[in-house]
């Protein structure tokens, strides 16, 4: 059973960076041949979202780094770890960590590795980073997480909007740690998959050829989703992680501050906040604004909803779930000392 | 399991088809209401009111309503 504890550490900080420019999906004509733009804010909830032609996961990452960095007033050098969690890379080598260890001017000696996760993977990142600093060698870390898909600039893929976090994690004598559960389920590999472009489909001209998937204009190149599949597995697992997780530590899921899911789309995390019994001001949402954002979607929500209600401490349950298929749930306090940066406005690349 | 209390649940997840057209033989992927969102509303109600967990092709390969009321008996 994946259940873990980690005692000794805490959430230093969390920043957010999106790109400045906004899409509003309600302007989208060409959103499905199967139903209209009004039809499809309604269910998902996405209004607007923002997104970049130019820019790259890991320049919103570093813009939310840096900005965090000054935030804390942490001196660069005493940062040892640097884990990247994204499924838009910079290249398909090397791996983003080690470009962001130079670009961010940190040492070289630094434990740097990507992870490959998409809605599941702040938890994921947060407890490979978590469990590096919780024994006291490594004291400082980064997780840098989101994803920015350059092709959500456009019609094509309302839902998603682009999105690059920093999360600080430090050592910390006596505090009270982060628990964790998480789960896999690979049957449904393919219910959200980029068929091409890896080794198993090498890119090829057919790669690019036009489909309809869904009602959706699509090719081989681009994310496809089976809703459906993914809707069932949403509205049902979260719900189950997060009793699991109550239940192995022996404490009442009911009794957290705030429930951060990963916005995934309105219909969805609305039928898991009722599955739950949880009351609205308890769980907020950013995905009206800023559409999914992947991996990023649980710090951005912490940024851009929770900033100002942080200065006592706060228990958090948060739960990611999504693309592999793939899900973890964390359950932390948050202490007075935390710091939520302002959310960055990246501009465009020249 | 009632076979009419599901029918006048699937009705319920449209807005502009009256309740009045659909009947166990309902080919529903025919309304001219039918989208892969309304899709998202019938597993969530199958979820709510049943407790069964449907998945996409049950949706997609079910032809009328009492197609997919079979499938959650059996699951139910």
């Amino acid at each position: 059973m994946a259940f873990l504890r980690f005692k000794d550490v805490r959430i230093a900080g969390i920043a957010a960076g999106v790109p400045k420019r906004v899409l509003n999906n309600l302007q989208n004509n060409n959103i499905s041949v199967d139903y209209s733009a009004e039809d499809y804010v309604k269910t998902t909830g996405v209004i607007e979202r923002h997104t970049s032609k130019t820019l790259c996961t890991s320049d919103l990452c570093f813009e939310a780094a840096e900005r965090l960095i000054a935030d804390l007033q942490w001196d660069k050098s005493e940062i040892e770890a640097l884990v990247f969690v994204s499924q838009t890379a910079d290249y398909i080598l090397p791996a983003t960590a080690c470009i962001l260890q130079e670009r961010l001017g940190l040492s070289k000696e630094c434990y740097a590795s990507d992870c490959a996760l998409g809605c599941s993977g702040w938890v994921y990142g947060l407890s490979h980073v978590v469990s590096l600093v919780a024994n006291g060698d490594i004291k400082k870390a980064l997780i840098l997480c989101g994803d920015a898909k350059k092709r959500a600039d456009g019609p094509g893929d309302p839902l998603f909007g682009s999105a690059g976090t920093a999360t600080a994690v430090e050592f910390c004598k006596g505090a009270k740690g982060l628990l964790f559960h998480f789960g896999t389920d690979g049957s449904g590999y393919d219910a959200i998959i980029i068929p091409d472009g890896g080794s198993r489909n090498q890119v090829s001209p057919a790669s690019f050829e036009e489909e309809v998937v869904d009602g959706k204009i699509t090719n081989r190149m681009t994310t496809r989703m089976n809703g459906m599949d993914v809707f069932s597995f949403g509205i049902t697992v979260p719900p189950k992680s997060i009793k699991r997780l109550a239940e192995h530590y022996s404490f009442d899921y009911l009794d957290a501050d705030y429930y951060v899911f990963h916005q995934a789309n309105m219909k969805m995390n609305n039928m898991i906040k009722k599955k739950l019994k949880l009351a609205d001001d308890k769980v907020p949402e950013c995905m009206s604004h800023f559409g999914n954002t992947s991996s990023a979607s649980i710090p951005l929500t912490i940024v851009t909803q929770l900033k100002d209600k942080l200065t006592e401490p706060k228990k958090f349950i948060c739960c990611g779930f999504g693309v592999g298929l793939s899900w973890g749930t964390t359950a932390f306090e948050t202490d007075s000392n935390i710091v939520i940066s302002d959310l960055v406005l990246v501009d465009e690349l020249s | 399991m009632d076979l009419q209390e599901f029918v006048a649940h699937f009705a319920e997840q449209f807005e502009e088809t009256d309740a009045s057209v659909f009947t166990p033989q309902t080919k529903y992927h025919e309304l001219e209401e039918w989208s892969s969102l309304i899709g998202l509303s019938i597993i969530a109600m199958v979820d709510e009111e049943y407790d069964v967990a449907i998945k996409g092709n049950d949706v997609k390969s079910s032809v009328t309503i009492e197609d997919l009321f079979n499938i959650v008996k059996e699951r139910a």
